[in-house]
């Protein structure tokens, strides 16, 4: 343990960069804003990096901790802190901001100061939200979250964009406020403490923590998005610009699925058993049913977005068979798909960029005329469709392996997306890159530059050595994960 | 006849508001062509003076001041220290009834006088410019904004029916005659008669409570009625029935459902400038009259009074949500909203005694006056707004006109988006953590259902004020004539704007002061 605040330079350097690029005012300054945002982006990587080498692996508890007395009145803390889960999530996001600032770099040509800028700003809440410690912290920074995300959509989507902004932004709105009152009633209950470690130890009626469970439930399954509460996803992710749907599939859709492990099963360890069989019937609904939707989509983000919510049904599938290597697998998946379907919507960005197209059937043979981009593409294809030797294999395999110790009909029906995903992603895949020239702008594309081979390259990198070596992740997260499930088992009546 | 010569210190800045409303008078008559410069400015200067001798004379809020600030790094400690030396020198300590018991000298009375002071002092600021460009910046203006402020002050500490009714009829009429101030305009005339004739009713009900009262008690005096009904010397059913009137006459002045009907209308036909005013300071006094009759004079009836209190607070929150959707108008838009933050302060007063226990009132009235604060921060700022993109012969009043306004100036944009959030309760501005401690009030005090419900309706809520930052920032400007306002404008609504966001961040110090205020007070 170092004396520096590393948690806290993560949250604030993008948050109060994001201010100074915002200041540099009109698009007259767009190539200062560019640089500068690239800076911020790449130091507060930076600042991240020690949460990685200084870790301590074999402790579950709290690393990195800061505290400080925020609001009184309430009882209040400023109180961050990051155990073998979060970390890689902190992680995550520090680097895709970074990859963020890259794919906007030329696309984006207007109020490039305000583009940037929020999603600086974004990054560091997102930051703070994965090690807020403290109730209302994480509230805040979860709810705050809301308005770039919803300005980055409105002010740089497409046709429907406002539509969209809003039906994203009320849609998490009215899960958040019932998660609220459920934060207020365990201040309650814990006789005026927020901490939410001090939840954990917090002994619950079962009615309690049925209704805690819902008021839970409804603000993260909006967020992950669990079936029938996905609605918004495909919408925003269309709308979005190609930033915009990398941080939503990259970050914001794990922040529902890390409230589950933070806040609804250390907390209500009996409701989350006895909902548990509800819980892994929806995530089957989202990975079959969603996988179907997706085969018949032909709008190539929509049916990207709709493998997400597929892949986030594995995820809240590892989380409520509660065992080791569904927990695990759902966490590797997470981090998986961070890559994957970031990595996805950018190669739809690249084509939608030349084409302004994102219709599957306004392309074919497109590896005649971009064939370094089709090799990217491919790579991330597979991942997607979880092909051995990709980091999307090894969540998913863990997964099911989790589901077969559980029960062997689950595994059966979890075990199906391996053949989805494959049929939904190829088909689409084949459609676009193979095949005769579709008609004279395919013959026209140009191959990547060096700017799109660049983070098409780390990102490639990320899945290959994430697939083929995932041991320093399950590393990290194995005694947090064990932690937890001890915690689980253990009956707060 | 032994008469006593009363206490003047603890009404020292009354005085001084009334002297100085006097003086402004005689002055602007002999001072014919400056005589508007020189009305505001002395005005200004008064109102200024009145809140620093508010914080002087009022028990315990200096010491209240200083220890808050002693929270601040660097210089934080050492101005404190200036401060309880002054405190010293100046300040009462205790709470002190004078004038035959009439007033009295308290630090909620004292905070609560600063901030209309001050709220009065940014109002007649903003509005000044506005003023100019429709003809209508003449010294009586100023004049009858000393004199709501006397009013509103007289109100504030009132200890006495009598000199509450004083108090509220000077601030009421005062306004009535702002609201008419543009006399060429027949919507503002129109809007002022609705007002006066609505506001009449009201008085008419609060007065016919307070006779019942009267009568069951047999004192005027607040304490004189709250130990009269304490030791159940009170027919029980006349004080209930003037309970119900009186509770009438509040929520007509505080402007909720279903005494609302005169909001929207005022609001909207009143020249934008005195809507500033209505929408900000007034319900500072409103908040105050109600602690006074509810909970000083009549809090052995809370079990009464909250319930009554509780409808009234669903129905505005709904109803005020659900009407603002509808409206396309933003001075009628943020009538309605402001009708459902009034519904929130409410929620706050009604969570005070449960069950008889009386140890959530600090946290629940503190917590309302709270949300009544950072709410006249907030409907500053967004009516400084409306009055910012106004210009001569043009009124923005329509949602519309802010399209494009993060093309035309995106600072501004940025403020408006600031307040429009704050509204809707998202963090990290000062209306998250308004909502925050009265939903965390409602909550202890057992009432999660309404908690529910009124997170609901905040949704709902959220819906118009995101309407307004899709105008802002997502439309094309269809007017590009630029903002044209004074310096001083510009800098005050931007450091209002900073300090939704500031006040956000660091919510404690305001939080803290309303709370010492109560616990000084109670």
């Amino acid at each position: 343990m170092t004396g520096m605040p590393f948690l806290s330079l993560a949250i604030w350097i993008p948050i109060l960069g994001g201010l100074l690029v915002l200041a540099t005012g009109s698009d007259r300054n767009a190539p200062l804003a560019r640089s500068l945002s690239m800076l911020v982006a790449l130091v507060g990587c930076a600042v991240t990096i020690p949460l990685f080498t200084q870790f301590d692996a074999g402790s579950s508890s709290m690393q990195f901790g800061e505290f400080l007395p925020w609001i009184p009145r309430f009882n209040i803390n400023y109180h961050l802190g990051v155990d073998g889960i979060s970390v890689l999530f902190v992680l995550l996001n520090s680097f895709i901001t970074i990859i963020v600032v890259m794919a906007g770099w030329q696309v984006i040509q207007e109020k490039v100061a305000q583009y940037m800028a929020a999603f600086l700003i974004m990054s560091g809440l997102m930051n703070g939200i994965f090690s807020a410690l403290d109730g209302i912290l994480f509230y805040v920074f979860f709810e705050a979250s809301l308005i770039p995300l919803y300005l980055v959509i409105g002010i740089w989507g497409g046709a429907n964009r406002v539509y969209a902004a809003i039906k994203f932004f009320l849609y998490t709105l009215l899960g958040s406020l019932l998660m609220l009152i459920a934060l207020l009633y365990l201040f309650m209950e814990a006789g005026g403490s927020f901490s939410i470690l001090d939840w954990h130890k917090l002994p619950l009626a079962m009615p309690a923590q049925t209704l805690i469970f819902w008021a839970f439930l409804i603000a993260f399954a909006v967020k992950v998005p669990m079936w029938p509460v996905h609605t918004w996803l495909p919408d925003a992710h269309v709308e979005a610009p190609t930033g915009g749907s990398v941080v939503l599939a990259a970050i914001a859709l794990k922040l529902g699925a890390y409230g589950f492990l933070r806040f609804s099963l250390p907390i209500v360890p009996d409701a989350s058993q006895a909902m548990a069989p509800m819980m892994i019937a929806l995530s089957l609904i989202a990975v079959i049913y969603i996988g179907f939707v997706a085969l018949v989509q032909t709008d190539m983000k929509k049916l990207v977005a709709y493998s997400s919510i597929s892949h986030m049904g594995f995820v809240t599938l590892g989380f409520f068979m509660f065992n080791v290597v569904g927990l695990e697998g759902a966490l590797v998946q997470m981090i998986s798909h961070g890559f994957v379907s970031g990595a996805m919507f950018l190669c739809i960005g690249v084509l939608y960029d030349r084409m302004h197209t994102r219709n599957i059937a306004d392309y074919g043979g497109v590896v005649k005329t971009m064939p370094k981009f089709a090799a990217f593409f491919m790579l991330f294809a597979m991942a997607n469709a979880g092909l051995p030797g990709t980091s999307g294999f090894i969540g998913e395999f863990m997964v099911v392996l989790g589901a077969v110790q559980f029960n062997f009909w689950v595994a059966f029906a979890a075990a199906t997306t391996l053949i989805l995903g494959a049929a939904y992603t190829l088909w689409m895949y084949k459609r676009v890159v193979f095949g005769v020239v579709g008609n004279s702008h395919v013959a026209e594309l140009e191959d990547i530059g060096g700017r799109e081979f660049a983070f098409l390259g780390i990102l490639a990198l990320c899945v290959l050595a994430m697939g083929l070596y995932p041991f320093p992740f399950t590393e990290v997260m194995h005694a947090s994960v064990n932690e937890l499930l001890r915690h689980v088992a253990v009956s707060k009546l | 006849m032994n008469f006593v010569v009363p206490d003047f210190y603890p009404a020292a800045a009354e005085i001084l508001v009334a002297v100085m409303a006097l003086v402004i008078m005689l002055a602007s008559t002999f001072a014919r062509r400056v005589a508007s410069d020189l009305a505001y400015g002395l005005t200004q200067l008064t109102l200024v003076f009145a809140a620093l001798v508010s914080v002087l004379v009022s028990p315990n809020l200096l010491a209240a001041v200083a220890a808050v600030i002693s929270e601040v790094p660097l210089f934080g400690v050492r101005l404190a220290e200036v401060l309880m030396s002054l405190a010293e020198g100046y300040a009462a300590n205790e709470v002190v009834a004078t004038f035959n018991g009439m007033f009295i000298g308290d630090m909620l009375g004292g905070l609560l006088k600063v901030f209309s002071l001050l709220a009065v002092a940014v109002a007649l600021l903003y509005g000044r410019g506005y003023l100019a460009d429709r003809k209508i910046d003449r010294p009586e203006y100023y004049l009858l904004s000393l004199l709501m402020s006397l009013g509103m002050m007289v109100m504030i500490s009132a200890n006495h029916m009598l000199s509450l009714y004083m108090g509220l009829e000077m601030m009421s009429l005062s306004l009535y005659g702002m609201v008419a101030f543009d006399r060429e305009s027949s919507r503002a005339t129109e809007a002022a008669m609705k007002y006066f004739v609505l506001g009449a009713l009201a008085s008419g009900l609060l007065l016919y409570g307070m006779s019942m009262i009267y009568g069951a008690t047999g004192s005027l005096e607040l304490s004189g009625i709250a130990q009269s009904i304490y030791h159940q010397a009170a027919n029980k059913t006349v004080l209930v029935f003037g309970l119900v009137f009186i509770v009438a006459g509040l929520a007509f002045k505080l402007g909720v459902v279903p005494f609302h009907m005169w909001v929207p209308d005022v609001y909207q036909g009143a020249p934008t400038a005195v809507t500033l005013m209505i929408s900000s300071a007034p319900k500072l006094a409103a908040f105050a009259m109600a602690m006074r009759l509810l909970v000083y004079g009549l809090f052995e009836l809370a079990d009464q009074w909250q319930t009554m209190l509780m409808f009234l607070s669903v129905l505005s929150i709904v109803l005020g949500n659900l009407a603002a959707i509808a409206q396309s108008n933003i001075k009628r838009m943020l009538a309605y909203s402001g009708i459902s933050h009034m519904g929130f302060v409410l929620l706050g007063l009604l969570a005070g005694v449960v069950d008889g226990d009386r140890n959530f009132a600090l946290n629940a009235y503190s917590s309302a006056m709270f949300y009544a604060v950072s709410y006249v921060i907030m409907s500053l700022a967004s009516f400084g707004m409306v009055i910012l993109l106004s210009r001569a012969g043009f009124e923005a009043e329509t949602i519309e006109d802010f399209k494009g306004l993060n093309k035309r100036n995106s600072w501004f944009a940025a403020l408006m988006m600031i307040v429009m959030f704050s509204m809707a309760g998202i963090p990290f501005f000062i209306g998250f953590f308004a909502k925050l401690s009265v939903l965390q009030a409602v909550v202890a005090a057992g009432h999660v259902w309404l908690a529910v419900l009124a997170v609901m309706m905040s949704v709902i809520g959220a819906f118009y004020y995101l309407r307004v930052v899709k105008v802002m920032y997502f439309d094309e400007p269809t007017d590009s004539a630029p903002i044209r306002a004074q310096g001083e404008v510009r800098f005050l609504l931007s450091a209002n704007g900073l300090a939704i966001a500031v006040l956000g961040l660091l919510p404690q110090g305001l939080m803290s002061l309303c709370a010492y205020a109560l616990l000084a007070s109670l």
